[in-house]
This record gives structure tokens, C-alpha cells and sequence, in this order.
């Protein structure tokens, strides 16, 4: 949890998770059946000490606490580390991507120093946490804090971030992540080693045009096999022999017989559009060397990584959110919180969950009410409810919470869930921008008419196809210049911003010639193109 | 559930340092102009802090394919208080949507300057990047040219002023005593048997012992390998307090452009001396026809003014020097500024004080002239410039061409010459 304003979007980033089990996954084994709480074994004769600063036996005291009551509710967790930390390890943590560990680069050092200027000057409060969900999952606690935050942030993120991270199905799909540590840690070394082989700048350039196309680096549709680490080195070695061999079959030079340069000039390369574009490269780049395809892979494999993440924000951080302070409110009504506690803690949350009105939706202000509400349709639901929920109405809430936790992403999650009273509690409206018109058009309003169309264009706003132009591969001129097309669909007619030339010159650096992107619109047409000559 | 809390406070500090000097370098030359630029306007002892740093956000951009404007979007907002369905609402003027859109959070940051704070070490490093001291001086620094030297015990070479004469007696005799025993005790036993022996066997005896006395005689009284010298080692005393001597000409001719051009080459030598000793004190003389020490204030500050006898600044130097600052204790700089108008017949004597007095004492001195015509002092100091190899001297005319000229007189060796 951070200041919301500061942080938006890449906050969701800064949650690295550990993917499943093996073969709970696999088998789809299903968590235990949620039906009630479970009762409270005992009421405290006195609430737990509350001075303002904490100690290492008081926040052990508070965890035991909080970690029962997430226990009767049913929280599913991987084991926690909590770790104390200084505000500079924590503005350290927070410049490598929130990671413990990760290779050099100047944009980290950037990061660090903007962040760091911005604390300096009050103009950002730090983010009162960072969790890396690794098993055990560590919680970074800043030793700034007071032991209602200490309190706050244990429940947030040891139990919140936690129990997502072990619990929803595109963390469970995509990241195994039981060796995200050690990949940190091989990624590290590995460049590190090719900095001293090939020098800093070398390295940076590669990193720098791998990082353009970061995005662009990530399999959507595809789940990739999982690889424990040690596989992954032993495949190192093989990988680097066996590519060359391929690209230069790919590439070969000497001349064909005549129907076979004939077939071959037909054929397109590659035979399907690639959405992949950094394995497309780390794959087929002619120039590549070695170490320089290992690190289109190794930052591949990291965006990968994070996609997840990128999907998730809005479930995420509304689930962390939702949990502390049901868990913290429960221990206040179990006696264990003294009052000043709660006052302190609540006006954190409410900072938290702070939405501005007309300013872009704040992830934890709409995933705390999306939680808060599905509680409520199960609880007390209003005839408008059965009528959009027949499902949820009426049924227990907490087995309900945990099914929509663990089943959606934030596009699904909106679409499933978001109720016709939430939006006129937070009195949605949609604006339409359409470039051939001359005003902004108010498309819909938290009225009966509006709800579908505003929860379907909020849902399409979360979908990470629609927020990223989509670009593909599109072709390779084999038989000539070498020279990569991509081409880029154009979504309801918006067109690529001018960086996108900047960007197509790392793909050029990458692919080692020419490269082109044609922008087409819904008929086909071809309606802008961009084109950077090779390297020298 | 709860495996541990762990206390990270103490380990893992500053695990950020390597991807802030990739970050350093990524952006050398804006750094380097904004050192450069630091340096103007500070005081000679504040000069050494860090620095604020701005670059334009462009040159920090990492770009990334974006949705560009134009085409539809549609986007949802909170907080609807005015519009029904189908309302109008003018965009802003220029077209970019103020109105906010869903890629705000993305490209919103604006083109604001990114700034960021340099530290004392850093700024330092800039600003010495490529500097170092001509060879002598350099060597003299590095290698720690104060030494003390101390006995060591004894050798058996070494020169004849250093000859242990009671040592190289002692071990003569005792060679001596050596090689002549079994001999001596033969010569004994020979002369006992002679008190009772009879011709013939008397004569051989004889014989026999004006042989071993012979014998005995023929040991060197003193041989080569007995001598001793006295041991002495040079070990390097470490010196570390640095003196700087600043001679500024304060004539009705300097102005406060003038006095603002020395000014800044003294910075610079101030900062230099402070990376290589541990104390740098600064000794202020300013001159006219008389000179004078002064605080810092009053030097780059005097109103003071009147002819010029340069001489006087530096028989002021000497003295001072001489009275405070041993050259077996200190290093001395001297770092003088003029515009090089001088009494005419001062200028051969400064010479003179410089070359018999000042140079024999000093690791350093530079002389700056900051204007621009060659007046006989520059003449003078000129044929000085040719012989002694730690006096330099420039003409600096501009401030920008102070950094450059103080590069050029701290070239590191084996650079050619501007």
C-alpha cells in the first residue's frame, strides 16, 4: 500500500509473486470449502499495548493477533518473513522494480533518485510497504513507521497481498516463481559478467532497446512451459550453440536450386503474425551474439514475469485493502484494538482509499469498494441486486469473496462484478473522444441506460490489448535487405504516438537492419508508417 | 505461521549505489556542464558541497510504443455531478486532452527539468575527472615527500663515514681469536715439549714453532668482512597539511570583473589541494604598492587601491612562510593573480624573489594573468616558465576560460600541450 497519488499504475508492478504449486495447479486442487467464520477461541481480558512506537515483541504480539483472525476467515497464505527495513533500503527496494535483488541499469538509478528527491521533499510518502511474494512471502516493514501502521501494513500485506498471490489463477498460470529469487539472482551475475566481458556500454545498449519493447515481450495467450532454474542454466549452453545454428540456416547464403528459391520466395516469414517481439528477436536476429540474445531473454522472461501483475491492480490491491480493515475492524470488535489504535489506522485507510472526483479511478478506492460491495450483495441484497446477481445475492459472502478473488483479472473482475449502485456511489460517467468530433461527448451516466456501457468501457479500460497499441510481426524481407516489418492495428482508429520512431530504432539495433511499422486501420489500409534504417 | 522478523536495517545499505553511477554516467556531460557552472558564485571553503543537477526529461526518456491522440477512446471518470447522456463538453484548446484520458498516468508527466542532488564526493569526482598534477608535483604527493630516517641497526657495507670502528674492532678480534686457536694451542704444546726435549728433536722444534708463530702473525689483523657500518632508513613521514598562499593584485586596475576571474582560479586550486592533503590553510595577500594579509572577505573585496609593486606581495609570501610555515612541514602553493601591470623595474626583481626565494620552497606556483596584454612581468615570468618545471603560468581573460586554464596548468603528463 502506498500514497495512492504518487504511485498509480507501476505500484501493481512492485508485487512480485511466487506461482503455485505444482501440482496443486495441475491438479486443480481446490481450496477448502469456505462457508462461515470461524468463532473466536477466546476475548482478550485487555487490548493488546498500543503506544506509538513499536518494538520487536509488540509487533510479534499484533501478528499473532492478526494472523488468527485471518486464520477464521479463511485466508490461504504462503508462510511470512517480516523484514525492518530503513526508508533508504526502502527507496532502494523500490528503484530495482521492487525486487531484492535485479541487474544493474541506469533507469533503476533514475528511479532510485526520483523517488528519493520526492521523499525529501514531502512531496510523496513513501510506500509503507513493499511485498515480494516469494515462500515465505516477505513483508518489507519501514522502521519510520508507527506501530498502528506496522499493525496496518502486517495485515495488508502479509495477509492481503499474500493470500492473492497464492490464490489468484493468472499468478497460479503464468509465474512459477518458486525460482523468481534465484532467476534474480542468475540474471544479475549474468549480466554483470557480460558488463566485464563487453563493457557497461555494451550491456546498456542492449538493455536500454530490451526495455523499449519490455511490453511487447510477453506471451498473452500462451502459457509458457515452466523451467526450474537449474534446467534453465543447463539449457543455457545448449541454446546459445543451437540458435546460431538455426539463424544462420535461416539466413543462409548460398544459392538455392532454382524451385526451391522459388518456393522459398513465396513463403512468408514468419507464416504467422508474432506478438512476442523480444522472442521473435531473441529467436531470429542475425547479429545477435550469445550474451546478447541471453539478455533479450532474460528481460523477456521478466516481463513475463510481471504481466500478471500489470492485469491484476485493481483485484490486488481492493483485495489487501479489503482484508485489513476487515481484519483490524474484527480485532477491535474482538477487544484487541484500543481505540487510539483504531483512530490511527483508520485515517491511513481513508487516505488510502481517497478518490478524487473526475481524476482516473483510484485502484484501491475502486477494488475496496468492488470487495465491499459483494459483501454486501450477499449480506443485504436490494431487489436491484437479484435481479444483476441472482448467483451472488443472498449467498454466504465469504466463500463468494474468495471465488472472485481467485477467478478473474481486473477486466473480468469489472465486468462480473461492478454493481449499478457502486457506480452511482461513485457517480460513473463515460466520455467519449472521438477525434472527428469537436467536444467530448458524455456517452453514459450512472442511470439505468448507462450501467452496461459504463461497466463494459470501464472493463475494456483495464484490458491491457486495449491500453497497448498492438504490434506484430509481420514480416521479414529474407531474400532481400534483411529489413523486419512490423505492423501495428490500429484499436477504434487511434494512431502510435511519435515514439514510436525512438522505439523502432531499438527494435533496428536489436534486429542489427533496417525496420519498418506500418500503423492499418479497421479497413486494412495502411495509414501511417515509421521506418529507422539498420545500424550503421 | 510467522517464520521471524528480521532487522535488515544495518545490512544492505545503498544497494542502489551501482545503478546510480550507471546513472551518472549516463548523463556525464549535463553533469559536467552543471559542475562547471557550480564552481561560479561560490566561496572558496563552501565550494566543496554537492550540487543540484537538471537535466531536461527528454534526454532521460525511455520510449515505449503508446497510443498517440486521435481515433475514439472512451473512458470512465468518478464523480459526476452536472452531465446527463449525450451532454457535450468543448475540449481544451490545443487539442491534447487536459480533459484527461486514460494514458494520463502514462505520458502525463510533463517535460519538467529532472533535478537531482549530486553529492560532495561526486561533485568531486566530476569536477577532477581527468585532472591530475604535473609529473613533479604528482610524485611528490603521492609518493610522501617528507622523510625521516633512523638507525637500523648494522650492515657490513655502507660508506666509510657511517664505519662502526668499535664494532669492526670487535669483530676483528674475535675473528682473530678464532682462526688463530687450534694454532695456539699447537704453539703451546710444541713449547712444553721444548723445555724438555734434546738435540736434534730441539732444532725441529724451533722449526716447527717460528712456523706457527709465523702462522698466527699472518691472520689479518683487520679483513674486509669485519667491518660494520651504522644502518640508517629513510621511512616516508606523512605529510598532510598544505599551505596556499593567494597574491592578488588589488590595483586601481583590477576590477571586479578582474578580482571575479582570480577568484575563481584560486577555487579551483583550493578544491584541488583539498583532495590531496587532509588541512589546506589559505594565506590571503593582497598588494598594491603595499601588501598585506587579509581574511577572505577583504581580499576579493578591498577597495583599497593605488599603484602596484608586485615584489611586495611576494617578500610578504616569503616572510610569512618562512616565519609559519616551514618547508619541512608544509607544502606550499602559491597561486598568484594579476592583470600584470607592474612598476617597470619591480618586475625583475619579483623575478628574482621568485626564482632565489619563493620556487626553491614551493611544490607549486601558478601565475595568472587576468588581462589580456603582455606586460613586462609576463615577460619576466616568462624566461622563469621555461626553467622551473613547477611554475606555470596563463592568461585568462574570460571566465570560461579559467576552467580550461587551470586544466591545462594541472594537465596530467603525457597530454600534448594547448
Amino acid at each position: 500500500m502506498t500514497e495512492i497519488s504518487a504511485m498509480g499504475s507501476p505500484e501493481n508492478r512492485r508485487h512480485p509473486t511466487v506461482g503455485p504449486d505444482r501440482h496443486e495447479w495441475g491438479g486443480r486442487r481446490s481450496p477448502p470449502p469456505l462457508q462461515e467464520m470461524k468463532p473466536l477461541a477466546q476475548r482478550p481480558a485487555q487490548p493488546l499495548p498500543s503506544p506509538s512506537d513499536w518494538s520487536f515483541e509488540l509487533i510479534e504480539q499484533y501478528h499473532e493477533v492478526i494472523r488468527a483472525t485471518a486464520e477464521r476467515y479463511g485466508l490461504d497464505t504462503y508462510a511470512n518473513q517480516l523484514e525492518i527495513i530503513s526508508a533508504e533500503q526502502m527507496m532502494d527496494a523500490y528503484a530495482s522494480v521492487g525486487m531484492p535483488v535485479n541487474y544493474r541499469h541506469w533507469s533503476y538509478g533514475k528511479e532510485f533518485i526520483a523517488t528519493e528527491r520526492n521523499y525529501k521533499r514531502g512531496q510523496m510518502g513513501l510506500a509503507y510497504e513493499i511485498v515480494i511474494n516469494s515462500d515465505p512471502c516477505i513483508s518489507y516493514l519501514m522502521e519510520e513507521n508507527t506501530l498502528a501502521m506496522q499493525a496496518l501494513v502486517i495485515a495488508h500485506a502479509a495477509y492481503g497481498h499474500n493470500s492473492f498471490f497464492k490464490g489468484n489463477y493468472l499468478f497460479r498460470m503464468w509465474t512459477d516463481a518458486s525460482s523468481i529469487i534465484d532467476y534474480l539472482v542468475y540474471a544479475k551475475k549474468y549480466v554483470a559478467q557480460c558488463e566485464e566481458r563487453h563493457g557497461v556500454d555494451a550491456v546498456e545498449l542492449v538493455l536500454d532497446s530490451c526495455h523499449a519493447l519490455m511490453n511487447h515481450g510477453v506471451d498473452r495467450y500462451r502459457r509458457p512451459a515452466k523451467l526450474s532454474l537449474a534446467q534453465e542454466r543447463a539449457r543455457l549452453e545448449e541454446r546459445e550453440d543451437h540458435m546460431q545454428r538455426q539463424i544462420n540456416d535461416l539466413w543462409r547464403t548460398l544459392p538455392r536450386k532454382a524451385e526451391e528459391g522459388a518456393e522459398q520466395a513465396a513463403r512468408r516469414f514468419p507464416a504467422e503474425p508474432q506478438e512476442n517481439l523480444l522472442y521473435f528477436i531473441e529467436k531470429n536476429a542475425p547479429l545477435l551474439e550469445g550474451w546478447q540474445r541471453e539478455i533479450v531473454r532474460i528481460v523477456r522472461k521478466i516481463a513475463q514475469y510481471f504481466y500478471p501483475q500489470r492485469q491484476t491492480q485493481v483485484m490486488n490491491e481492493g483485495w489487501a485493502t479489503f482484508w485489513h480493515h476487515r481484519l483490524l475492524n474484527q480485532m477491535y470488535d474482538d477487544g484487541y484494538l484500543a481505540d487510539g489504535m483504531m483512530i490511527e489506522w483508520l485515517s491511513s485507510h481513508t487516505n488510502v482509499v481517497m478518490q478524487r472526483p473526475m481524476q482516473p479511478l483510484n485502484p484501491y478506492a475502486l477494488g475496496f469498494a468492488m470487495y465491499t460491495d459483494i459483501k454486501r450483495i450477499c449480506e443485504a441484497p436490494t431487489e436491484e441486486d437479484r435481479r444483476w446477481f441472482p448467483d451472488l445475492a443472498g449467498s454466504p459472502w465469504l466463500p463468494a469473496l474468495h471465488h472472485a478473488m481467485r477467478n478473474f483479472k481486473d477486466e473480468s473482475f469489472i465486468n462480473q462484478y461492478l454493481s449499478p449502485k457502486l457506480m452511482r456511489d461513485f457517480r460513473l460517467f463515460s466520455i467519449l473522444d472521438d477525434e472527428t468530433e469537436k467536444d467530448y461527448l458524455i456517452s453514459a451516466i450512472h442511470d439505468e441506460d448507462g450501467y452496461r456501457q459504463i461497466r463494459q468501457t470501464l472493463s475494456a479500460n483495464y484490458d491491457l490489448g486495449t491500453r497497448e497499441p498492438n504490434i506484430q510481426v509481420w514480416n521479414v524481407n529474407l531474400r532481400g535487405d534483411r529489413s523486419l516489418t512490423l505492423r501495428h492495428t490500429q484499436h477504434q482508429g487511434r494512431p502510435l504516438e511519435k515514439s514510436a520512431e525512438e522505439v523502432l530504432r531499438h527494435v533496428a539495433r536489436l534486429w542489427g537492419f533496417a525496420v519498418q511499422l506500418e500503423s492499418v486501420n479497421a479497413q486494412d489500409e495502411v495509414v501511417q508508417r515509421f521506418g529507422v534504417p539498420g545500424p550503421q | 505461521m510467522l517464520q521471524s522478523i528480521i532487522d535488515r536495517r544495518l545490512s544492505g545499505k545503498n544497494k542502489s549505489i551501482g545503478n546510480r553511477e550507471r546513472f551518472l554516467r549516463r548523463v556525464k556531460e549535463q553533469v559536467k556542464e552543471a559542475v562547471r557552472r557550480a564552481i561560479d558564485g561560490r566561496s572558496i571553503k563552501d565550494v566543496e558541497k554537492g550540487e543540484d543537477i537538471r537535466i531536461p526529461k527528454k534526454d532521460l526518456s525511455e520510449p515505449v510504443f503508446q497510443h498517440g491522440e486521435g481515433g475514439r477512446r472512451e473512458i470512465v471518470r468518478p464523480g459526476n455531478k452536472e452531465f446527463v447522456k449525450g451532454d457535450r463538453s468543448p475540449k481544451p484548446q490545443g487539442g491534447q486532452g487536459g480533459g484527461g484520458g486514460g494514458q494520463a498516468s502514462d505520458s502525463g508527466e510533463g517535460e519538467d527539468d529532472f533535478v537531482f542532488h549530486l553529492s560532495r564526493e561526486e561533485f568531486m569526482e566530476v569536477f577532477f575527472e581527468d585532472l591530475a598534477l604535473p609529473h613533479l608535483v604528482r610524485t611528490e604527493l603521492t609518493e610522501q615527500p617528507e622523510w625521516k630516517t633512523h638507525r637500523a641497526g648494522f650492515v657490513s657495507d655502507g660508506s666509510p663515514t657511517n664505519l662502526h670502528v668499535v664494532r669492526s674492532m670487535r669483530g676483528a678480534l674475535s675473528r682473530r681469536i678464532a682462526l688463530g686457536l687450534g694454532k695456539r694451542r699447537s704453539l703451546a704444546e710444541l713449547e712444553e715439549e721444548l723445555e724438555s726435549a734434546s738435540e736434534p728433536r730441539r732444532s725441529e722444534l724451533l722449526a716447527e714453532i717460528a712456523e706457527l708463530k709465523r702462522r698466527i702473525e699472518a691472520i689479518p689483523y683487520l679483513d674486509p668482512i669485519d667491518l660494520r657500518f651504522r644502518n640508517r632508513v629513510r621511512v616516508p613521514v606523512p605529510s598532510t597539511n598544505a599551505v596556499m598562499f593567494c597574491l592578488m593584485d588589488v590595483s586601481g586596475s583590477m576590477d571586479e570583473s578582474r578580482k571575479d576571474l582570480a577568484k575563481r582560479f584560486f577555487i579551483l586550486l583550493y578544491l584541488f589541494l583539498t583532495r590531496h592533503y587532509e588541512k589546506v590553510e589559505l594565506v590571503f595577500i593582497r598588494h598594491h604598492t603595499q601588501a598585506a594579509e587579509v581574511d577572505e572577505q577583504n581580499f576579493f573585496h578591498a577597495t583599497e587601491t593605488g599603484g602596484t609593486v608586485v615584489s611586495s606581495a611576494l617578500v610578504l609570501m616569503d616572510e610569512i612562510q618562512k616565519a609559519r610555515y616551514p618547508a619541512s612541514q608544509w607544502n606550499i602553493y602559491g597561486a598568484q593573480a594579476s592583470d600584470g601591470d607592474n612598476w617597470h623595474h619591480d618586475s625583475s626583481r619579483c623575478k628574482e624573489i621568485l626564482q632565489q626565494q619563493i620556487l626553491p620552497a614551493c611544490r607549486y606556483f601558478a601565475y595568472v594573468q587576468v588581462a589580456e596584454p603582455e606586460q613586462n612581468l609576463w615577460d619576466e615570468y616568462a624566461t622563469l616558465a621555461d626553467e622551473v618545471p613547477h611554475f606555470a603560468m596563463r592568461k585568462a581573460t574570460a571566465v570560461n576560460q579559467i576552467y580550461p586554464v587551470f586544466r591545462e596548468l594541472f594537465r596530467k603528463e603525457g597530454r600534448a600541450a594547448a
